[in-house]
Formats: structure tokens, C-alpha cells, sequence
């Protein structure tokens, strides 16, 4: 029962890595568009594909935290009472982006949108950092059974900077690719081409880190390193296999099949994290089953995803649907 | 309560983290709780405009409910992160709430989590709605929201019962929850009335702000359709809640005097027990003594149990470990009256209304424009806003000293890291920003509107055309 709660929570991971994940990337586009004059275009489509979403995609992240403190209370507190640092500022940068975002849209003067876009785009790259840190501080096993742990070393440290930048990496990789698929859909070649170089330069440099990356875990996480390459092995072929084929099919293939296979390099990544530190749900420790919940507390919660899988997925692919058929209309 | 006490630790000195993280907990909690209403309760007086303008082919209906649409947007952008921060803090700051009850508290939450989804699926759906889906289909886009708000909410309230009469789970020697059922822990005996109460509560706060903000544009002279819709829509509503929330709240006071009898000595600050106890208005205590207070004779027993001769426990009755501080009683009674004051105030003007409502009955406009009455309406927004926050006081700074009540004090549940006051100085900076940045946003949607007059703004050619940052088109020439 345990281990049905942990896919769950996982699920639930893998859907804000990707959805939130992309959305967070629209934000560093958003950041990096260049002047006002030069960046309104591509500012103006990551505004527009984001609107609808972006508060929908995360929920999903709310979702992950109710999963982990009733499934899983003792493993959240310890994580709480130890990252407590690299969480409190994400939190914060949550406000910052989600209201500079919605207030950015009713501005009209650049100025005021230049202080509200600023806040939405600088934390949309700070909290996928701290948040990717944080992965790595637990994937360390650097959060001790019983919380409490180092304030800094436990989000400070090699496999957490590797965590924080491959969130950002992948995040932007992910928008990108969402992007240029968005571009195309408006019939706007240049922006197309734009988003596509972005894709392509993104998705080089994330799999060069993440190649990189392989040293950086074997002298400080040599476990995960071993659940990646044995038990996680094919979910982590998966994913470069995935990424490979969309960089190739990127300048061919529609940007549809390239959005899947995005999807599916990033969801296989992921998973791949919790496959590879399986049974543990603090990295190096604590197993899943250790950590769980009373099996009713785990039953309740497996009732609310499965209702959520029959009410709230069908509801959001309908905002999908509607959104990529411009049924809505994002542009006041 | 009292066989349960010895579970709780032995008293101890306050950990030094205690009083930057309740500071913190309160400020962001009674920040979070005022954008409530305009996400539950403000989004069905939308769909009642939306239905208005549907139904009767009422073109100003339908501006005032897309106009609303824009403002509800915002304030639940603003609702969502400012409650995706309650979800960190809940572990940040009560790690040992957390650890320990998770299990059975964390319940509630999940439920929430879901209508949380729905809530901002259709919210997005209804608001970009408005120009591409055909009328209908986009109005019923906008009854989940209103559904799922309503669910969401007693969700929410339901954790909150539970941490003043948990229930629905089984302690092992240790003190570790070994057992749980989850919908003894949904349906405590608190969750009802509170949940009613509270929902109650965001639809008068929703009603009386709108209206207030509708009234004093027409005591400014701007009387157009727009505004009387807008006054007409939210006060009936609220008006309508009102005289429910007060037989609610009366209700939900003697459930508290039943279930709940150190809340309930704190709302009367009463020191002793006894019986004829007379309900004290106003009043501070001191030394174990009411002072400045205004005694009504067998007032509180009468309330109470409905007879003079009703037994009530004082704070004497609270074992001296667990006994809130004088400040803490004071805090509670005050905030109590202020409370019940507020709502008998609401409820007598909404009794003018239904009065001025039925003397106009035969005239077409059934809008009352007596400019007394705008003037009372004009002040009931905040009125009702500062009577929400006195209930939230009553109910969270009445459980104190506990964060569950009999089984875990705030004490023991609060974090043991960090530096708090430095993490609440930069979250009330932040939130400070945050409600300039609204009110600045909503003052710029209050103009643009003015432009347009009663005009959607898409019949508007022109306007403040395109600007080179953002993404921004032509405002003006696009609805919603």
C-alpha cells in the first residue's frame, strides 16, 4: 500500500516537473526576450500560452506537498526541519512569480509591466533552482530520519547545484520546445525559428551537464549513481533516447512529436530519480514503507488520485483542448 | 479534554521560535482568508450577473459579470500563491504538527487539493472564455468554480474542526498515530457548523465589499445601470446570508459552549463557573477580575443552554498548565463581540434593504438610492472584512495553548530551526507588495472601466492601443 502512495506522490512529481517545469521555463524566456522593443513578441506569446495554465499546472505542486505530509508526515517534517532554507525562498518566489504574472497582464504602461514581468520572470528561474536543489539535497540522502539536518550543506553541495541547474536546464528546455510548438500554431515563422533555436541550444547544453553530471553524482552520491545505472537504467536510456530523437526530428518532425518526446525524456528522468533511490524515500534511507502512513491514511489518499485521475484529468485536458483549439482567449 | 491532557507534555518556557512563527502563521493565514470570499463567493455573484444578462438579454449584466471575471482572476491568482505559502508554512513552521498528525490532518487537505484543481481549471476556462464559447456552454464553465470553491473551502474548515475536536485516530503508547479513520476525521463534530459559518461568512464578505465599492460610486453620482446592478446583485446576496449567518453563529456558539468549554470560558471571559452568569459587553480581565464591562443579568446562561439556571465553566475549570494567559481570554472575548456586534449591524441593515426593497415593489428600478443607506452599505465591506478576521481570532487564539486541542500544544508543534523572525520580516515585506501591487491593479481596472463607461470594452475603438514592452495588445480592443 505504501509503495501504490509513493507512485502516487511520484506521479505527481513527474506532472510538475513537466507542467510546472514548463511553465517555469516560459518564465526564463521571458527573462532572457532581450528590450522591451526586441523581447514583446516572444514575451507576448509566453504570456499568452501561459494564462490559461499556469495555475492549474500549479496545483499540481500543492498536490505533491499533500501527498508527502499525510502519506508520508514524519519524511515531510524531516525535509522541512532540514531544507528549510532552499523551500522558504521557493515559497516566496511562488508569490512573486504567480502575482507578478497576473498583475503584469492588467499593466498597460512598460514601466509598471518592466518591475511586474521582472518579478515573474527572475523568480520563474530562482524557484526551479531551489526546488531542484532541494531534490538533490534528499536524493543525497542528506535529510536525516529524524530532520534537522545541515541548514546549508544539506542544499549546498554538488548533486543540489547539479539538482538546481538541471531543473532550470530542463524547465527552459521543456518551454521551448512547448513554445515552438505555440508558435506554430499562431502561424508565426519567426518565432517558430526563434523558440526552435532555443530548443536546440537548450536541450545540447542540458545533456551535456547531465553527462557531466554522471561524475559530479559518482563522488558525491555514488548510491544514486548505482540506482540510476542498474534498477533505473532503463528509464534513464529512455529519456536520452528520447531527448536524441527530439533534438534530431527537431528541425523536421512536427513540433508535436517533438513535444512528446520532450515529455517523455523529462517524465523518464524523474521517474527515473525514484526508481533509482527506491525503497528509500529520503534518498539513502527511511523506506517508503518505514515513512508511511497508517494503510487507511493511504487508502483515503489513493481514493482522492484516483478521483482526481476521473475528475481533474478529464477537466484539464479539456483546458488543454480548449486552449490549443483558441477557444480562449488570452490576449485582454 | 481533561483525561486526554496527559498525553501533552509537562509545561514548559515558550521555545523561542513561538512567537515569530504564530506572528508569521497569523499574518499570512489572515491575509490568505480575506481573498477567500472573492474566490468562493464573489465568483457566484459573477454567475448571477452572467445569468442575468443571459437569461434577460441584459447587455449590462453581462459587462458587470465579464468585468468581474477580470477582478476575480486576479484576486484568486493572488488567493493561490498566497495559499500555496500556507502549505509550506504548515511544515515549516509546525514541523511538529506535521510529523505527527499528518496522517490523520493531512486528510482534509488532500480533498482540497482536488477541488483546488477544478477550481482553477474552470476559473481559467470561464475568465478566457468570455469572446470565443458560445454564451450557455461558457455560463455553466463557471458553476464548477462556484462548486468546487464551496468544497474547497469546507475542506479547508474541516482541518481546521479537527485541530478543535480532533477525532478519528488511535495513539500507541508513544504517542504515534497508528491507526486513523479518515472520515471520522473529515466529519468531526466541528466540521458542520464551521463549515457553514465559514462559508456564510465569505459570501457576506463578498456581498457588502462589492456592494460598498458600487455604493460609493453612486454616492459619487456615477448612477449608471452598471452600478445599481452592482450594488443590487452582492447586497442581495449578502443581505440574504446575513440573518442565515446569525442563527448559524448562535448555533455554532452553543456547540462551542457544549464541545468546546475552555473556548468558550475565553469568549465569555469568565473566571469562575457557576450558574446565572450574566453575558458580559465589552470588559477586560484583570487579575482574575471582569472590569469596564457592561453585565446583562443571566445573559450568558440564558444564551448558553437557553435557562438562567445553565452551569458554564470558568477559567478555573481549565487544568493551570493549559490556562491561557489574560491577554490571550482578552483577545478572544473582545474579538467575540466584535464579531456578534458586527453582525447584528449587518443584520439591521439588511432589514433596511428588505424594507426599501418592498416599499419600491411597485416600481420598476427596485434600487434604493437613499444616500444614508448608500453611506451604511459603503462601510459594510470592511465592516464584514474586520468581523471575519474577529471569528478567525475567536476560533484559532481561542484553542491556544493548543494546536490540537488535548493532544498536541503550539509549543511542541512549532519548528526548532532556523531564523523565523528573519523569514517573517521578509514575508510581510513581500505580502506588503503584494497588496499594493492588487489594489494598484484592481485602481487600474477601476479606471480603464470609467473609460468605457457602460460600453464592453470591445465596443470601444481606440483606446490606449499597443505598447512596445510585453505582451500587451490593444487593451481596448479586447473584452474580458
Amino acid at each position: 500500500m505504501s509503495t501504490v502512495a509513493a507512485v502516487v506522490l511520484f506521479t505527481g512529481v513527474i506532472a510538475y516537473a513537466v507542467l510546472g517545469g514548463a511553465d517555469y521555463g516560459a518564465g526564463f524566456w521571458d527573462l532572457t526576450a532581450g528590450g522591451a522593443q526586441r523581447g514583446r513578441r516572444p514575451r507576448h506569446l509566453v504570456d499568452e500560452s501561459l494564462a490559461p495554465v499556469w495555475e492549474a499546472n500549479h496545483v499540481w505542486l500543492v498536490f505533491c506537498l499533500v501527498m508527502l505530509w499525510t502519506g508520508f508526515p514524519a519524511a515531510f517534517a524531516a525535509i522541512m526541519t532540514t531544507l528549510y532554507v532552499p523551500l522558504g525562498l521557493a515559497a516566496l518566489g511562488i508569490v512573486l512569480r504567480g502575482a507578478g504574472f497576473a498583475f503584469r497582464k492588467v499593466m498597460v504602461r512598460t514601466d509598471q509591466q518592466r518591475v511586474t514581468g521582472a518579478a515573474f520572470a527572475l523568480s520563474s528561474v530562482v524557484v526551479p533552482y531551489f526546488l531542484g536543489a532541494v531534490a538533490g539535497g534528499i536524493a543525497s540522502g542528506r535529510v536525516p530520519p529524524g530532520g534537522q539536518g545541515d541548514p546549508l550543506t544539506s542544499w549546498v553541495n554538488p548533486t543540489s547545484v547539479l539538482g538546481g541547474v538541471l531543473a532550470v536546464l530542463v524547465c527552459a528546455y521543456t518551454a521551448a520546445v512547448f513554445l515552438t510548438a505555440e508558435a506554430r500554431r499562431h502561424e508565426d515563422a519567426d518565432l517558430e525559428a526563434w523558440f526552435r533555436r532555443r530548443s536546440l541550444a537548450t536541450a545540447v547544453v542540458t545533456g551535456a551537464v547531465a553527462l557531466a553530471g554522471l561524475f559530479v553524482l559518482r563522488a558525491d552520491a555514488p548510491r544514486l549513481l548505482d540506482g540510476l545505472l542498474s534498477r533505473a537504467l532503463p528509464l534513464v536510456v529512455l529519456s536520452g533516447v528520447c531527448g536524441l530523437t527530439a533534438l534530431l526530428l527537431l528541425r523536421r518532425a512536427a513540433p508535436r512529436v517533438v513535444q512528446i518526446l520532450a515529455v517523455g525524456a523529462v517524465a523518464a528522468v524523474v521517474g527515473g530519480w525514484g526508481v533509482a533511490q527506491y525503497p528509500d524515500l529520503l534518498g539513502t534511507h527511511t523506506t517508503i514503507a518505514e515513512a508511511a502512513a497508517p494503510a487507511p491514511t493511504l487508502w483515503a489518499l489513493t481514493i482522492v488520485a484516483a478521483a482526481a485521475l476521473a475528475i481533474v484529468v478529464p477537466a484539464m485536458a479539456l483546458l488543454f483542448v480548449l486552449a490549443q483549439r483558441g477557444s480562449l482567449d488570452t490576449s485582454h | 479534554m481533561a483525561d486526554l491532557t496527559g498525553v501533552a507534555g509537562v509545561l514548559a518556557a515558550d521555545p523561542e521560535q513561538l512567537l515569530p512563527a504564530r506572528q508569521m502563521m497569523a499574518f499570512t493565514l489572515g491575509f490568505h482568508i480575506i481573498l477567500v470570499p472573492f474566490g468562493v463567493a464573489f465568483t457566484a455573484m459573477m454567475l448571477i450577473a452572467n445569468w442575468r444578462g443571459l437569461r434577460r438579454d441584459d447587455e449590462a449584466a453581462l459587462v458587470l459579470a465579464r468585468r468581474w471575471s477580470q477582478v476575480a482572476g486576479v484576486l484568486f491568482a493572488v488567493g493561490a500563491v498566497s495559499g500555496t505559502v500556507l502549505s509550506f508554512e504548515l511544515g515549516l513552521l509546525w514541523p511538529g504538527l506535521m510529523g505527527r498528525f499528518g496522517a490523520a490532518f493531512g486528510i482534509p487537505f488532500a480533498v482540497e487539493g482536488l477541488f483546488f484543481f477544478l477550481e482553477a481549471v474552470f476559473v481559467a476556462i470561464y475568465i478566457y472564455g468570455w469572446r470565443r464559447m458560445r454564451p450557455w456552454p461558457h455560463f455553466w464553465t463557471g458553476v464548477p468554480v462556484v462548486l468546487s470553491g464551496i468544497g474547497g473551502t469546507s475542506a479547508v474548515v474541516a482541518a481546521n474542526a479537527w485541530m478543535n475536536q480532533p477525532d478519528g485516530f488511535t495513539l500507541d503508547d508513544e504517542g504515534q498515530v497508528v491507526d486513523v479513520r479518515p472520515l471520522d476525521v473529515v466529519f468531526n463534530d466541528a466540521f458542520g457548523y464551521e463549515a457553514v459559518h465559514m462559508l456564510l461568512a465569505a459570501y457576506m464578505v463578498a456581498g457588502f465589499t462589492i456592494a460598498g465599492v458600487y455604493a460609493v460610486g453612486m454616492l459619487r453620482g456615477r448612477r449608471d445601470r452598471l452600478h445599481r446592478l452592482g450594488l443590487v446583485i452582492p447586497l442581495t446576496v449578502a443581505a440574504i446570508a446575513t440573518p442565515v449567518q446569525v442563527l448559524v453563529g448562535d448555533i455554532a456558539a452553543r456547540e462551542v459552549f457544549e464541545n468546546e468549554p475552555a473556548k468558550f470560558a475565553m469568549i465569555e471571559a469568565l473566571p469562575e463557573t457557576g450558574t446565572r452568569v450574566p453575558e458580559v459587553l465589552g470588559g477586560v480581565l484583570v487579575d482574575g477580575e471582569v472590569r469596564y464591562g457592561i453585565g446583562i443579568p443571566l445573559g450568558a446562561s440564558l444564551l448558553a443552554g437557553l435557562d438562567p439556571d445553565t452551569e458554564i465553566q470558568g477559567l478555573d475549570a481549565i487544568p493551570e498548565e493549559y490556562r491561557p494567559a489574560d491577554r490571550l481570554v482578552n483577545t478572544v472575548h473582545i474579538a467575540f463581540q466584535v464579531m456578534v456586534g458586527i453582525g447584528m449591524v449587518l443584520l439591521a441593515l439588511s432589514a433596511w434593504y428588505a424594507w426599501l426593497w418592498w416599499r419600491r415593489r411597485r416600481q420598476p428600478d427596485r434600487v434604493p438610492d437613499n444616500r444614508w443607506f448608500l453611506r451604511c452599505v459603503a462601510l459594510s465591506g470592511v465592516l464584514a472584512i474586520i468581523a471575519l478576521e474577529a471569528g478567525w481570532v475567536v476560533t484559532e487564539v481561542g484553542r491556544q495553548p493548543w494546536i490540537v486541542v488535548g493532544y498536541l500544544r503550539t509549543a511542541e508543534a512549532v519548528t526548532t530551526t532556523g531564523n523565523v523572525w528573519l523569514f517573517c520580516g521578509a514575508t510581510v515585506a513581500l505580502y506588503a507588495a503584494l497588496a499594493l501591487g492588487t489594489f494598484f491593479v484592481l485602481r487600474l481596472l477601476r479606471h480603464r472601466w470609467r473609460e468605457a463607461g457602460e460600453l464592453a470594452e470591445d465596443d470601444d475603438p481606440g483606446g490606449e492601443g499597443d505598447v512596445p514592452y510585453g505582451p500587451s495588445r490593444a487593451r481596448s480592443g479586447t473584452p474580458a
